[in-house]
């Protein structure tokens, strides 16, 4: 493979973000401090959206920066911090010797997606001319064919926004 | 770029997820795991839209995007009321329903 042929700025971009990611993942799964592994996520779901736009989706990124990082985050220290007293450290947040079961079924899924990763797709590459997609064609494809599931999609927030007022409501 | 790096990308984020679902105990611990699984699920859409040269990856990816919203709200609603009725999120003191 040329060094010419292998966009040498992208790769190392993405190998970057990708290790901050996986490295941010373990951490979420593995602290013992729920605030923290709040703050994990958010290196998780911001390197996720710079992959979006490593993927030419400048979109959906923008929608995961606000929606993730901006309300589901704020939505997930409100619960935090509605939920628990203690501040710092805690022993109780995981099952006991869950690890038993955990490290094994998530290495078996793991070997197996790899092996049927490299089956499928080898070297394929991906097309590095291809346009960006704009927001344009994003919003022709929802209001377009998929204006059925988008309709649906709004009862289904419409539900669980009253949902969770009735739930959090105290009588 | 390869297909792959992505793919694997999501691969590891999703097998790191099903973990701490396995793992985690504490209700919220669980929702922001459930959160890295739809997140690897969203890199693979982006990635078969970008392969494919199409845009329904892009529009599947924002409704994952709204659902898991939905999600988390409705998540941290029902834990708020299981913290207010027994003082605790540990997910293995919900069994009422055990036979």
């Amino acid at each position: 493979m040329l060094a010419s042929d292998m966009l040498v700025a992208q790769n190392v971009g993405f190998f970057i973000i990708a290790a901050a990611m996986v490295v941010g993942a373990l951490r979420v799964v593995t602290t013992r401090n729920v605030v923290h592994a709040a703050l994990w996520l958010v290196v998780v779901l911001s390197g996720a959206a710079a992959q979006y736009v490593l993927l030419a989706a400048e979109f959906v990124a923008i929608t995961q920066i606000m929606v993730y990082i901006g309300a589901v985050m704020v939505l997930f220290l409100f619960g935090t911090m509605l939920t628990r007293a203690q501040i710092g450290a805690e022993d109780n947040l995981n099952n006991a010797k869950s690890w038993i079961f955990g490290v094994p079924v998530a290495v078996l899924m793991l070997a197996t997606l790899v092996i049927a990763l490299n089956d499928g797709f080898g070297n394929e590459k991906l097309p590095m001319d291809a346009p960006v997609v704009n927001t344009q064609q994003v919003s022709d494809q929802i209001f377009g064919p998929y204006l059925l599931p988008f309709w649906a999609l709004s009862f289904v927030l419409l539900a669980a926004a009253i949902g969770a007022i009735v739930l959090a409501r105290r009588d | 770029m390869l297909v792959n790096e992505f793919l694997m990308l999501g691969a590891v984020l999703f097998c790191i997820g099903v973990y701490g679902v396995i793992v985690r105990k504490n209700a919220v611990m669980v929702l922001m795991s459930i959160e890295l699984i739809l997140n690897s699920v969203n890199i693979n859409f982006l990635t078969f839209a970008l392969r494919n040269g199409s845009t329904d990856g892009h529009t599947f990816a924002l409704y994952v995007i709204a659902v898991a919203a939905a999600e988390v709200g409705v998540g941290l609603a029902m834990v708020l009321l299981m913290y207010r009725n027994r003082r605790s999120v540990g997910l293995d003191e919900l069994s009422e329903m055990k036979g």
